[in-house]
């Protein structure tokens, strides 16, 4: 097992936490981020893993793009979940 | 008592995925061939999916990465599905709220910082995103992350004219003469080379720009669509300030 997929393994235990607690709150803002970091992390994974392509696409995409819709709709809705 | 269940069977589902992925991620020896059989090419039978992608792809498409030969020669068609996919998305987004503005209250005037730093890099994100879909053959990357680059560019843009969108009909006509010019080619290939996507184009010399002949083209039109895509997608979703 080489170091760079330990590392990568300890990045994939890294994405759980974000990841539940992106369920478990109400303030959907907070769970927006915490999805951006779970991606981001996520990306880093991919990278690790030898799939720079899906990377590329996973930052753009994920971290990047996917966060900002998100905190636009929530712009345009409700702040706090019911 | 749900919250219980529902642990549970994340619980479970997780030691089952992990099951199969200890029980599988055990050395494959490609090169006796896996598991994946070609049905398609009987003479070379004992010959693996994969590793015929590895041996082949300099031959048939001349592309120097192995995963841009697979999304846009081989797998060419489902490529257009999804950048179909895409545009269905996009459109159905525009129809739900393009008609309803969104009504700011008080426009929120921009972080200094935001608007001074974008001017600066703003041209740097798209020459990057350029330059990740017109070398899509060549590196890692493609169509896809490229647009998803500039978009991220027309995000900062956003970010900055709070109370301007984006040139929303430029976008869209970008967008469509992209997706034309991708279908176009891939037309040509029918009359040309008898086969849907097919390659029509000499390859040219293998590692440089101008070679394995449709790829770049179809990469270049992919990148403009979905750049102006997401572009679109964002200026819809954010809305336009009215008084």
């Amino acid at each position: 097992m080489s170091v760079f997929l330990i590392i990568a393994w300890i990045l994939a235990a890294l994405i759980i936490p974000p990841a539940i607690y992106a369920v478990e709150t109400k303030d959907l803002l907070s769970a927006a981020i915490a999805v951006g970091f779970a991606d981001l992390v996520a990306a880093i994974v991919f990278l690790l893993l030898q799939a720079p392509d899906v990377a590329i696409t996973q930052a753009a995409i994920g971290a990047g793009i996917t966060l900002a819709i998100f905190v636009y709709a929530i712009q345009r809705t409700e702040r706090w979940e019911k | 008592m749900r919250k219980a269940i529902a642990i549970i069977i994340s619980v479970a589902v997780f030691v089952i995925l992990a099951y199969f992925f200890v029980t599988s991620s055990a050395p494959i020896n490609y090169t006796t061939g896996g598991d994946y059989v070609n049905p398609i090419n009987d003479h070379q039978a004992n010959q693996s999916v994969p590793q015929q992608y590895l041996n082949d792809s300099r031959k048939d498409t001349g592309s120097q990465n192995v995963v841009t030969a697979i999304v846009v020669e081989y797998r060419g068609f489902d490529t257009l599905g999804e950048v179909t996919v895409l545009f269905t998305a996009a459109t159905g987004l525009a129809i739900l709220l393009g008609e309803y503005k969104r009504r700011i209250e008080k426009a929120v005037e921009p972080n200094f910082v935001t608007q001074v730093a974008t001017v600066i890099i703003l041209p740097f994100i798209v020459i990057v995103g350029a330059y990740i879909f017109i070398h899509g053959h060549l590196t890692p990357g493609g169509g896809f992350p490229g647009g998803a680059i500039i978009a991220s560019g027309f995000l900062l843009l956003l970010l900055v004219e709070t109370n301007r969108g984006l040139p929303e009909k430029k976008l869209s006509i970008t967008e469509s003469l992209a997706g034309m010019s991708y279908a176009l080619i891939g037309l040509l290939g029918l009359v040309l080379a008898n086969e849907f996507l097919e390659n029509y184009l000499p390859t040219g010399i293998f590692g440089t720009v101008f070679s394995a002949g449709i790829i770049p083209l179809i990469y270049i039109a992919i990148g403009f669509k979905v750049g102006s895509e997401l572009g679109g997608i964002l200026h819809n979703i954010k809305g336009v300030h009215e008084e």
